[in-house]
This record gives structure tokens, sequence and C-alpha cells, in this order.
């Protein structure tokens, strides 16, 4: 059973075409880890999936029911899909408890008391059970993006969107956000996931989607996609953050210009 | 010493002329921030109409002098609604006042990284929810350094009030250098008052400004 589908999803920024018919079912249970350079879509596409941008074109299936972004209250979607930012988004002005209580009390309108139980009980799932009262300015970047996925958890979110968690944090900080995301997906949580690790899209993801330019250009098993690509594109991406800058027209080098001056 | 006796057998005057300057202004201010929010969230907002109507709210108000404004209301208004002159002048420092807010509420609005106002969507909060919750708190502690410069500015442009009749300080300078035929002495009096709150003012301000940077 698919608990997201998107159907010919097309998204223009301007004349700027950012998606192109993509087509896409994530299962329940199932992580999607999308792959492909920067400004291919991905994070377009994410942000398609719970309307912080609207698609132009398109359909997007949230368990069974099509989206209308005109007609639907998108905050009932939003409820049940949690997103975590590159640049975590914490709330300056709250420490951490406050953080991950303020949707669940003002949204959801959980009892305080219920929520804070709540929010302890996640605090000590990502680790950070000594943070309650810290605030985000206090944190570490691992730190902050472990209370960001606490913060998004709280919502009890059927899916949770990653979008390069880790590509603002410091190598050595990287480890410990992972290893949260690589327990949430043990415990079966439906995720997509836009990623640079190679290493977390291997072990965890069920499948892996490769963009290129607004489209999908391959998707499979981690397996099948990092070792037997079909496309070109496909294996110039996975050359070039494999191993390096391989055979990258676009890559600039001092040396380069240097030499065609 | 003639300025040491009028300074001092003017106290009482002035003191209660002080009391009538703070009160319209923190009147007129008042409602100068609920008006500067209303349009700040007008001139931010996705519908052009909304976007419209500020945007010509703040243009007619800061391109005309703010004792036209005042005597529009105070003369013009007074053949339909008759405010007095207290009303008259604190909602004409209210409106003067209301569109420079405005543009200070809206830059402080539009300082707060994109991606609070995305977290707190894409939490299921509302728009209007986000926008009290999340972005406010965080603008506000970013406007008060301006805030506290348009309200200095407030200060002492109620001393415009005097020409609708106002026993403001400035009004009340007026009366007492004309009957006592002393205007630099007076005038300078009700400067040294007018002196006095600013720097009460900003020395609270900065006090404020500091405690928020601390709990920051
Ligand atoms: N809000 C926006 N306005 C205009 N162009 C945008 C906007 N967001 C993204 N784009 C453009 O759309 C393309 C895809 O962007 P994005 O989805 O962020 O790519 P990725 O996440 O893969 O790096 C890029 O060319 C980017 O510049
Ligand atoms: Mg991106």
């Amino acid at each position: 059973m698919s608990l997201v589908k998107v159907r010919n999803l097309n998204k223009w920024f301007g004349r700027l075409h950012a998606l192109k018919d993509v087509n896409l079912e994530v299962r329940e249970g199932e992580v999607a880890v999308v792959i492909g350079a920067s400004g291919s879509g991905k994070s377009t596409l994410l942000r398609c999936l719970n309307f912080l941008e609207v698609p132009e074109q398109g359909q997007v299936i949230f368990d069974g029911k099509v989206i209308d972004p005109r007609r639907d209250d998108l905050n009932l979607l939003r409820r049940e899909v949690g997103m975590v930012f590159q640049h975590f988004n914490l709330f300056p002005h709250m420490n951490v408890l406050e953080n991950i209580i303020e949707a669940p009390v003002m949204v959801k309108k959980v009892p305080r008391e219920k929520a804070i139980e709540e929010a302890l009980a996640l605090l000590h799932k990502v680790g950070l059970a000594d943070k309650v009262d810290a605030y985000p300015c206090q944190l570490s970047g691992g730190q902050q993006q472990r209370v960001a996925i606490a913060r998004a958890l709280a919502m009890h979110p059927r899916l949770m969107l990653f979008d390069e968690p880790t590509s603002a944090l410091d190598p050595e900080l990287v480890g410990e956000v992972l290893a949260v995301m690589k327990q949430l997906a043990g415990e079966g949580m439906t995720m997509i996931v836009v990623t640079h690790e190679m290493g977390f899209a291997r072990e965890v993801a069920d499948r892996v989607i490769f963009m290129d330019e607004g489209r999908i250009v391959e998707e499979g098993e981690p397996a099948q996609v990092f070792s037997r690509p079909q496309k070109s594109r496909t294996r110039d991406f996975l050359s070039r953050v494999l191993w390096g800058s391989g055979p990258a027209q676009d890559c600039w080098t001092p040396a380069a210009t240097a030499t065609s001056a | 010493m003639d300025f040491l006796h009028y300074l001092v057998t003017s106290i009482p005057f002035f003191i209660r002329a002080a009391a009538v300057t703070v009160e319209l202004t923190a009147t007129a201010l008042a409602m100068g921030m609920v008006i500067g929010l209303v349009f700040a969230l007008m001139k931010i907002s996705g519908r052009r109409f909304w976007r419209c109507i500020a945007d010509t709210y703040i243009t007619v108000i800061r391109g005309t002098p703010l004792i036209v404004q005042l005597f529009a209301i105070y003369f013009g208004l007074a053949t339909i609604v008759d405010f007095g002159s207290f009303w008259s002048a604190a909602i004409a420092l209210a409106v003067h006042n209301g569109a420079y807010i405005a543009e200070i509420f809206r830059g402080g609005i539009q300082s707060i990284d994109r991606g609070q106002m995305e977290a707190a969507r894409s939490l299921g909060m509302s728009y209007g929810l986000a926008m009290r919750r999340i972005i406010l708190p965080q603008a506000f502690k970013r406007v008060v350094p301006p805030l506290g410069n348009q309200f200095i500015i407030g200060l002492k442009d109620s001393s415009l009030a005097a020409f609708v009749t106002m026993k403001e300080l400035f009004g009340v300078s007026m009366q007492l250098a004309s009957t006592h035929f002393a205007e630099l002495q007076f005038y300078t009096i009700a400067g040294l008052y007018y002196l006095a709150l600013v720097v009460l003012f900003t020395f609270l301000v900065n006090r404020l400004e500091r405690r928020l940077k601390i709990e920051s």
C-alpha cells in the first residue's frame, strides 16, 4: 500500500521548469533516498509533498487521497508529514522543550502535561535528555538537528521528509544525526531522504532515486543503482560523488582556467 | 536670575503639562503600534489588494506634514465628528506614527529567516498562528531599537498638539512665555523637559535592549 504517490508532477519557478513529469510512489515503511546534483530539483520535490511549494501540474496523493491545495486544509496534511531542514530551523526564542511541544500543544491541542511527557521521551530517544532547557544557540549543529527531528516526530507524522539533514554539519557531527535517522527507519517510519551520504543510502535505503534537471532519471534498489547504474547520467554523478571529481564537465578548477587563459 | 526663578516657580505647571505630553504620546503610540502592525501584515500579504491599501496609506502619510494631518482631523473632521483636542491630536499622531511603525515592523518581520515560517508551517501551524507564535516574537526583539527611535520622534512631535489648543509641554510654555514676556526662558525650560523625557525613555529602552540580548 503506497502512503504517498506523485503523478506527473510539474513545477515552474517563473520560466525555470524545476520538476518535469515526476512520478513517484513510496510505500508505508519504505525509506527512499533521493540523490542528484545541486539544482536538480530534489528540495523542490520534497517541498511539493507538503505543499511548501505548490506544483502547477500533477497530483500528490497521500494515503489514497488526492490533495487539492486550493480546497483541502493543508495544515491537516502537514500534521502527518514531518519535515527536517538542512539548516534545522529551530525556533531560537524557545528552549528545546518548548520547540518540541509547540506544535502538539498549539495545533493538536494536546494537553501540555502530556506533550511534555512525550517530548521528554523523544529527547531521550535522540540522546538529548539533558538538553531540555537549552536554547538552540547553545547546541551544536548535530544536537540542533536531533532536536529538529524530535520536534517533527512530536506530531506523530506518518511520513518524514529529510532535506539534506547533514549537509550543514561539521563532518564529525554527521554520524550522530544519521544514527537517529537509521534508528527511525528501523522502527518502520516511512521516510524520503535527500542526502549526499552514500553510505547511509546503501545501508538504510530500500530505494534510491536519482534526479537530474528536474526529472527522475533512474531508481532502484541501492545495490543496483550504485553498482550497476543503467543511465550514463547516473554513472557520471556517482563517479563524481564517490570518487571525487571524475568526468564532470561543469567542474571548475583554477588549473583549468589557468591553462586556457 | 530670571531663568532660575522661572524654572522653579513654573514646576507645578510644567509637571502637569509633562503628564499631558506623556499621556498623549503613550495613547498615540499605543494606537500607532496597532495600526503599524496591521499595515505591516497587509504590506507583506500575498494579496495585492491589501498590499495596495497599505502602500497607499504609507505613501500618503509619509508624503504629507504632520501639522496638515493634525489640522485636517481637528478642523476638518470636526465638522462631522468632534473628537476634542486630545483625541484629535492622539489620532493624528497615531495615524502618522503608524505609517512609520508599519515600515519598522515590516522590516523586522522580513528580517526573520524564511526557514522559520517554513518550519512552523511544516508542523501544521496556520499562517496566523505561525506569525503570532514564531515570527512576531522574534521580530519584536529586533525592532526595539528603531521603534525606540520612532517613539522619541513621536514624543517630540506631540508638541504640535499645542496648535490645536492642547495644554501639553509646548502649549503651556507658549502661554507662560507670552504672559511673562519671557520667550527665551520658557522655551528653554520646555526644551529641558522634553530633553529629560527623552533621556529617561532612552535609558529604559537601552535597559530593555540589554535584557533581550541576555535572553537570547
Ligand atoms: N523559490 C525558488 N524560486 C526560484 N527558483 C527556485 C526556487 N527554489 C528552487 N529554485 C530553482 O529550482 C531548481 C531546483 O532547485 P532545488 O529543488 O532546490 O534543487 P536541489 O535541492 O536538488 O539542489 C534550481 O535551479 C533552483 O535554483
Ligand atoms: Mg536542495
